[in-house]
Formats: structure tokens, sequence, C-alpha cells
């Protein structure tokens, strides 16, 4: 298993294509939404609409589904928690084994915010698996302002997240090869664990240092407004992913009152 | 110069850092396989680890020491999680500001100052109540108040305390002999070489 | 074209208490090419740092002036352009374009006249591909091409190179001298260049400037009458002098077989072709074998599978006296019957201090105690580590970190010993005496096997090479 950022979707898809900021501004306000709203309607008209949006937005279904098997299971997790630490066990007893219980009415409740979590997922993965970290920093700094000496210094540290990856493989047979390894003992696991760690934070301060002195070298540090080789725009479909998503979200919370069931917290 | 301003290696420093703890995140998924079987049975216990997510929000200010070093890095570490495809989506962002914004405070209270072991504690414990009140408030809003909410918090809370608050102290007085903190006011504590 | 000045200068890194360079006085011309030489410390890297003005007031503490076209250095960072020794940690952006417009953009130049700028600059060091190239999936020697073309863009009149090509193998060595020498043709800036390796940058430079420890200056001149004069001298203080003959060790006879690798196949998942693909060979007692081959051939991955340190697709690797196949041993086990020893040495450091890190093998092996501090003292000499004793690994030099991890994986006193690029990036003196040491090792009766670019540390030490290619044996060569 190796750790990359490599994009896993078509860059000429509507969605890629689309100014981050916008991506983003538009999974805030659906992310948000959902989790103001505590019923289960709200977050399923969000959902629905969210999956309208897949096809446009150029992810291979073999990644969206890799990505989504996660977001199934944290769901899970989240659903069964609430539904058996609920405060109050409403409704027609399902499940009575001991003192473990689960009633309806918690079932339904804890199904509601698990809805949530496929929410503000999905709506992640459709904003960020779709931009690349390039794009972003572009768009944070020239839309939002964002400082640029952070927003690059942290895109040329990201760079360096596969080459992290392949050293903490290294570390891990260099200390195998010394007579280090976990096997099946719990705490000599932690202990090479934290070893593994501490060698690997030292290379990764030192590297950041050196790419430091790389970047000042070409003029970072010094005070000039810098110009934008790559220059990131808000379209009118960028406007329009935007305007899209606050409907999406208003039309939502409005069904979900029409019918009586919207309650917010 | 101006001790405030973040010069380039801070910046560096501080995004190196989260990306270096996406890949032991990573990595800790690992070891965790095999350890969280036996925390299973009572869910709230799962917190008991809970700090090593917290160690970037702790670690950060711990070396740079400049303000907001501690929510640059846990607010990138969250950003870079959700690069990678994380389950929680946007949400790890919000949490992700929120836990720095827990750990930025015990040293913000000590004007960037004070960088003992009392401050290291409170900022892990600090940054692991935000981290689960964001938890119990959105993830599990119905569960029980005694038997769940509180001990999670608080099993949370220690966990931060010790692993991210300890732990980081920890790893930056094992640092200080390997020379790569020399350019840090960290480094400086050190004896000259 | 900038003269260049250091007047009185000295600095102290912080957190150090000695100085880095003390009293350096130096001129250098405008348009002047010079070689910067010395041993390893004097200071090369510390003055060019200045020139770069990148030694800032609070990284240490400054004596003296460097001045560039009579003003500070610090004043004049948009005049300088500095190319370090890493390739990997010198890039910047993910896509080869935006990584040589970085530079433009700091000094901000308007979008228009960047991507020309870009291309005019990719084309000066002849680099392949076009400006959306991912800046990882390129080769060491194509990176600090990319690099170099960053420096180049913003159009410097004072080009610094730390040991450009230290980090490279041959062949991308080659490559970023030819673009250099390409790119340097077409400007008139001043050149000061730092490099070991004397032989391969001569024709660039005319003025040869020798600095002995703490920035003492050792000799001053034209290149052939400095090397004429001083060759000798500069070769023992750790100068690859062209012309100064290596010495080489040959074999006495080899043993029994001590390691057996039987069709070891390794194919990562994800990929359809094998990074190793059933290469079978055998290690006998007291010989070194030499695993050589390009960039990606696959010999890193054979030392690993040999090792036992990954678990083959196919194949195995074993060892006399065990049963079971390496990879399946348990490590502390493993370590008593292998030693290896990783490209980068503080991939394996894991304790504190350098006689914890000698002692440590010893340890986990039972020996009694009497026994582990006879062998670490011992080791201490003989590697000239004994000053360091108490030093943190991770404070070590290059040299001395590579001697450390070699003497550390040979404590416990395996039989056999598998090292990965042992010299790479070493200066002529740490070379010698890592070659004295693998002999001796070789010549007590230890199976050696050592994956190298390094010709001549094959020539001086294998009795056979294994030739790799696209993870094969493309030939077996005998010495
Ligand atoms: N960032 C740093 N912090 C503390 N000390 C340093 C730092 N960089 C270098 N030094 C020390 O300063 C001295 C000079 O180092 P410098 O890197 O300039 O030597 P060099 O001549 O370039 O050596 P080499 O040939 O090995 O690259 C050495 O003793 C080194 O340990
Ligand atoms: N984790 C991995 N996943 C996929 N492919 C890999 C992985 N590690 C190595 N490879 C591939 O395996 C092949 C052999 O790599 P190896 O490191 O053994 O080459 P090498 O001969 O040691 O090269 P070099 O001279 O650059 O050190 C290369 O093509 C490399 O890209
Ligand atoms: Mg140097
Ligand atoms: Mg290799």
């Amino acid at each position: 298993m190796t750790i990359s950022l490599a994009p896993v979707c078509d860059a000429r898809a509507p969605i890629a294509r689309a100014n981050p900021v916008a991506k983003l501004t538009a999974a805030v306000a659906v992310s948000t939404t959902a989790l103001i709203a505590s019923d289960w309607l709200t977050p399923l008209l969000l959902l629905a609409a969210l999956l309208a949006v897949v096809p446009f937005s150029g992810i291979r279904i073999g990644a969206l589904a890799r990505r989504l098997r996660w977001l199934w299971s944290a769901a899970l997790i989240v659903v069964v928690v609430n539904a058996v630490f609920a405060a109050e066990q409403t409704g027609r007893i399902l499940i009575a084994l001991g003192p473990l219980e689960i009633s309806t009415g918690a079932l339904l409740d804890a199904t509601a915010i698990g809805l949530r979590v496929l929410v503000a997922a999905t709506a992640g993965v459709l904003g960020f698996a779709t931009t690349d970290p390039t794009d972003l920093a572009d768009a944070l700094t020239q839309q939002l302002r964002a400082p640029a000496r952070f927003t690059l210094g942290a895109l040329a540290a990201l760079r360096l997240l596969p080459l992290m990856g392949a050293e903490w493989r290294q570390i891990t047979s260099a200390r195998r090869a010394r007579g280090l390894e976990g096997g099946w003992n719990p705490a000599r696991r932690v202990r090479l664990f934290v070893s593994t760690m501490f060698a690997l934070l030292v290379g990764a301060i030192r590297r950041a240092g050196r790419l430091a002195a790389a970047m000042d070298a070409r003029g970072f540090d010094s005070e000039i407004p810098r110009t934008y080789a790559r220059e990131q725009r808000m379209y009118a479909a960028d406007w329009a992913v935007i305007a899209g998503a606050l409907l999406v979200c208003a039309t939502a919370v409005a069904v979900s009152a029409a019918y009586g069931v919207f309650t917010a917290f | 110069m101006n001790p405030s301003r973040w010069r380039t290696v801070d910046i560096l420093t501080c995004a190196v850092l989260a990306v270096a703890f996406s890949v032991v995140f990573w990595a800790w998924n690992f070891v965790w396989a095999a350890l969280s079987p036996a925390l299973s049975f009572y869910p709230p216990l799962a917190a008991v680890v809970y700090g090593l997510w917290l160690i970037p929000a702790v670690l950060a200010p711990l070396i740079v020491r400049k303000a907001g070093a501690g929510i640059f890095t846990e607010g990138l570490a969250a950003l870079m999680s959700l690069l990678l495809g994380s389950p929680y989506g946007m949400t790890v962002i919000y949490q992700g500001l929120l836990q720095g914004l827990g750990g930025e405070l015990p040293f913000a209270a000590g004007r960037y100052r004070r960088f003992g072991n009392a401050t290291a504690l409170a900022a892990g414990a600090l940054a692991g109540v935000a981290g689960t009140l964001w938890d119990v408030f959105y993830w599990y809003p119905d569960a029980d108040l005694w038997a769940f909410k509180v001990p999670y918090v608080a099993i949370a809370a220690a966990s931060s305390a010790i692993v991210a608050g300890l732990g980081s102290k920890g790893l930056v007085k094992a640092m200080l002999p390997t020379g790569v903190l020399d350019r840090f006011p960290a480094g400086r504590e050190r004896q000259r070489i | 074209m900038i003269p260049v000045e250091f007047r009185g200068f000295a600095w102290r890194h912080a957190g150090r208490r000695a100085q880095a360079v003390t009293g350096v006085d130096l001129r250098v011309e405008p348009g002047e090419r010079v070689l910067l030489l010395g041993p390893s410390g004097s200071g090369k890297s510390t003055l060019l740092a200045a020139l770069a003005g990148l030694l800032t007031e609070d990284s240490g503490e400054q004596d003296g002036d460097v001045l560039i076209d009579g003003k500070p250095a610090a004043e004049q960072q948009d005049r300088v352009g500095i190319l370090f020794q890493d390739p990997e940690t010198q890039l910047v952006m993910a896509r080869s374009g935006d990584d040589v417009a970085f530079g433009l953009e700091n000094q901000a130049v308007p979008r228009d006249r960047i991507w020309p700028r870009v291309r005019e600059a990719l084309a000066a060091v002849g680099f392949p591909y076009g400006v959306d190239r991912p800046t990882h999936a390129l080769s060491g020697g194509e990176q600090q091409r990319l690099a170099l073309a960053g420096v180049l863009a913003r159009r410097p009149d004072l080009i610094l190179l730390d040991e450009p090509t230290a980090n490279l193998d041959p062949e991308g060595a080659r490559d970023v001298r030819a673009a250099l020498r390409t790119a340097l043709a077409d400007t008139e800036a001043t050149l000061i260049v730092v490099e070991h390796r004397v032989a391969e940058i001569l024709d660039l430079v005319d003025r040869v400037i020798a600095l002995g420890p703490g920035g003492t200056l050792l000799a001053d001149g034209p290149a052939e009458a400095v090397l004429a004069e001083h060759g000798d001298h500069l070769a023992a203080q750790g100068v690859w002098v062209p012309g100064v003959p290596l010495p080489t060790r040959p074999a006495l006879a080899a043993g029994d077989v001590a390691l057996h690798g039987e069709s070891l196949t390794l194919l990562h998942p994800g990929t359809d072709h094998p990074a190793l693909d059933d290469v079978s060979f055998q290690l006998r007692q007291g010989e070194l074998l030499a695993v050589t081959g390009p960039n990606g051939s696959g010999k890193s991955t054979l030392a690993l599978l040999a090792g036992g340190l990954a678990k083959p697709t196919r194949g195995r690797s074993t060892v006399p006296g065990e049963t079971r196949p390496l990879h399946r041993l348990p490590a502390r086990r493993l370590a008593t019957r292998i030693g290896s020893v990783f490209q980068d040495p503080e991939h394996q450091f894991v304790t504190a201090t350098v006689q914890d890190e000698l002692a440590f093998g010893p340890r986990q092996a039972g020996w009694p105690k009497d026994r582990i501090d006879a062998r670490v003292s011992e080791l201490l000499e003989r590697l000239r580590l004994a000053p360091l004793a108490n030093a943190n690994p991770h404070t070590l030099s290059g040299g001395e970190a590579r001697r450390l991890s070699v003497a550390g994986a040979l404590a416990a006193a395996p039989g056999v010993l598998l090292l990965d690029e042992p010299t790479f990036g070493q200066d002529r003196r740490t070379w010698g005496e890592l070659v004295d040491l693998t002999a001796d090792i070789r010549d007590e009766g230890t199976a050696l096997l050592a994956v190298t670019h390094d010709r001549d540390f094959a020539a001086a030490l294998a009795g056979r090479e294994l030739v790799l290619n696209a993870g094969r044996i493309a030939e077996e060569r005998r010495r």
C-alpha cells in the first residue's frame, strides 16, 4: 500500500474544472447544512443531490467506490454507537440483549446522523478528490487572499508526502535489519512505532530546513508582492456552482420543513 | 528583526510536520488494526489513543513558538487527510481547526513565552476536549450523557494530555541532541556543542 | 558579472560553540569561474550560503563583511542563484514549469513574461519534457537539471553551485554537467562551484581556491598549477584529485557458500513488471560480490530480498544452518546472521549515542557485557569514531554517519553483510577508509554483497560483478 495524491478523476469534467474556491464554498455550504439539520429528510435530499452531481465530477467509479467503502463503514459505526448509547430508547424495542436495548426511535435518530456523515463525506470527496493541490493553493491566494507564503509553503511540503511514505517503509525495514520487530506483542509494537515516528520526524524537520533554504534562495522571502504564473479566476460557471449549492441547501431545508420534519441541532 | 514574524523555515517546518503526521497516521492504522479489537467492546475506550491525532497541535507550537502554529499545523494535517480521501469529508477541516485552536489557547494564554510541561499538558488536554466535544455534538448527539459522552470526553482529554502534551514535550527533548532544532528557540536551550 | 568579496568574515552557527569559518579574506573578480575545494567541514557550504544571503541574523553570529558588488550579500539576493546537492528538496512545485516559474513570481515578473523565460531556461538545460511534467516522475539527474533551470531563469549575475552532482548516479551526473556546460557558455555570470570530484568539473573553471579547516587559505591560482603543486596534499585532505592512484585490495581465496538466493522475484502490487525477476546467486565467505546496473534495475530490491527484509513474491534466500528462508526469521535472529546497510544511514540509527549504536547489535544477540565493551572500543578505535563516542548519531557528518552505519551492522559479527551504495557522496578520504574497512572484514571471512554505482569501489574490492537490467541478471563478470 502506498500513499499518493495522484488525481482520481478526469481533469476535463465540469466539476473538476471548476475553481477550487467555488467547490470549497459549495462543499462547505452543503456540509454545514447537513450539520445544522438534525432530521432524516434534509440529509437524504442533500445526498440525492450530491449523487446526481457524481456523473459531472469525472471521478472514476472504481476510485469513488474505494473511497465510499470507508465512508459507509464510518457511517455505520456512527449509527450503531448512537443507537446503542441513545439517551432514551423510544418507540418499539427491536433488540434486547441483557443491558443492551435498541428501539425504533433511537435507530431512526441514529440513521439521521449516519446520513449526515454520508453527506459531509461525499461533499468532501466530490470537492477535493477532483481538485489539484496546486490549483487549490493558487485559488486560495488569488481569490481568498490567503497569505501566499503559507499556502505555497504548505504546497511545497505536500510534494514530500510520497517521499516520506517511502521513507517510513525504509525505516521499518532498516529496523528489522537491526533486530527490531513488533511481532504480536502490543507493547513492543507501540514502542517500535514511536521510535520509527521519531526517526521520520527528525528527517522531516531536517528536510524542512533544506527546502526553506532552497525557497529563500529563489526569493521566496523577499517582501516584493509576487506575481502569479497561473491565473485562477471565478468564471460564470464557478458562480453557478456556488449558486447551485446554495439553492440545493435551501430547497432541501424548505422541503423537509414543508413536510414538518425539519429540526435543527 | 520582528520576532513574531514567521520565517520561511517556521512555515515549512509546520507544513512538513503536518505531512509527516499524515504518514504517521496512515502507518498507525496498521498497528491499530492489531490492537483495536481489545478496546472495541466499549467504544468510549477507543478514545484512549485519541491523543495521537493531536500531537501536531502541540508539537508544532513547542518547536516554532509562533502564534498560530498549532492551528496552522493541525488544520493542514486535516486538509491533507481530506486530499488523501478521509471518510469524514469536510468536517475534518472544522474539527482540525477546532483542535488546533484548543491546543493553541494555553500557549496564547502564556503569551507565547511559556513552553513548559504544564502548558504542554494543558494544550494537549484542551485540544482533546475541543476535538471530542465536536464528536459528541455532531456525531453522537443522541448518545447518553453519562454512559457515553462524559467518559468519552474525559478519557480523550486524559489521553491527549499525556500522549499529545507530555509526548510532544518528550519528542522535543529527544530531538534536541540531534541538532535539527538548532535554528529554533527550542534548540537554543540545548547545550552548545 | 559582479565582484565578490569576503572581508574578515567569520560565522558561528546557532547552537554551535565553535565558529564554522574564521577570518576569511577572499576576492573573486567579475566573470571569474572559481572552483572552491577543501576537506569536509572546512566551511565551503557556509561561504556559499553567506553569498546567497541565507545566513540570517537568527541563524547565527557573523563577523566581518560579505560583499557582492560592494553591497552586503543579504541585499543582493535577487542577483544570486544557488544550486544545492539534494535534488529532492530543491524542487518546490509539483509541475516542472511551475517550479521554474516559482523564482520569477517571487521576483514579480509579469505573467506574460514568465512563460517565455521558463521555456528558455528549460531549453538551456536540455530538459527533455514540457512544462507540465510532474516533478516526482523525474530521475535525480532530471530533477537537478530542472532545479538548475529554476536558477538560470532568474538570470543571476552570480551563480553558486554546492556539489551539484554529488547525489546522482554516474549517468545523471554526466547529464547535469553537460547542461551546466551549455548554460554557462551563454552567460557571463560569475561562478563559484564546490565539488569534491575535481576531474569532471575542471573544464568549467579557470581558478581554484583550496580552503583548509576553519577557512584558512591553502592554495589559490589557475587550476593546473594548484593541482600540480598541491595535488597530494589536497588528495590527503579528501579531494578527488585526478591522476592520484586509488588503492585496490584484491580478495584472498573465497570459502564456503554463506548466502544462497534462489529465483528471487518481487512484483509490487499494482505494477505489471516485477522489480526483480527470477534472480539466483550464491555468495561465498571472503568474497565481495558487486551488484551494478542502471537506476531502477532492481539492485536495492535484490539487497532487500537477499537480506530477508521483504517477502519475495517467489523464491527464497537462505543461509546454511537455518531451515527457514530469511524473510521468515524473527528479526532478532536475522540480525545475528545478516547485517544490512541501507543507502541512507540515518534510517538505521536506533539509539541516542554512537557507542550505544555499536553496542546495540551485540546486546540484542545476548553477548556478555565485557565482550560487548571490548567490541565497541575496538570498533570505535578502528573507525576513528572514539572522540565521538557520546555524540548523537544524527549530528554526524555524512562520512562519519556512513562509517557508523557499517560498523553498527557488523558489530554483532554476522557472517554476511549487505551494503547498499556504501560510498555514495563520500570524499576521497572516507572513501579510502571504507575500502580498507570493507577489505578487512572480507579477508576475515565475511561474505559481502555491495550494491554500487561506484566503478572505483567495485574495481578495488569485487571478485565478481552481477550486472542487473530491468530486474534480471544481464551479465555476470569475473574480475
Ligand atoms: N545549520 C548548521 N548548524 C550548525 N552547524 C552547522 C550547520 N551547517 C554547518 N555546520 C557546521 O559548520 C562547519 C562547516 O560546515 P560546512 O557545511 O560549511 O562544510 P563544508 O566545507 O561544506 O563540508 P562538506 O564538504 O562536508 O559539505 C561544520 O563543522 C558543520 O558541522
Ligand atoms: N513501492 C514500490 N511500488 C512500485 N514500484 C516500486 C516500488 N519500489 C520500487 N519500485 C520499482 O522497482 C524497480 C526497482 O527498484 P530498485 O530500488 O530496486 O532499483 P535500483 O536498481 O536500486 O535503482 P537505483 O540505482 O536508483 O537505486 C524500479 O523500477 C522502481 O520504480
Ligand atoms: Mg558542503
Ligand atoms: Mg537503489
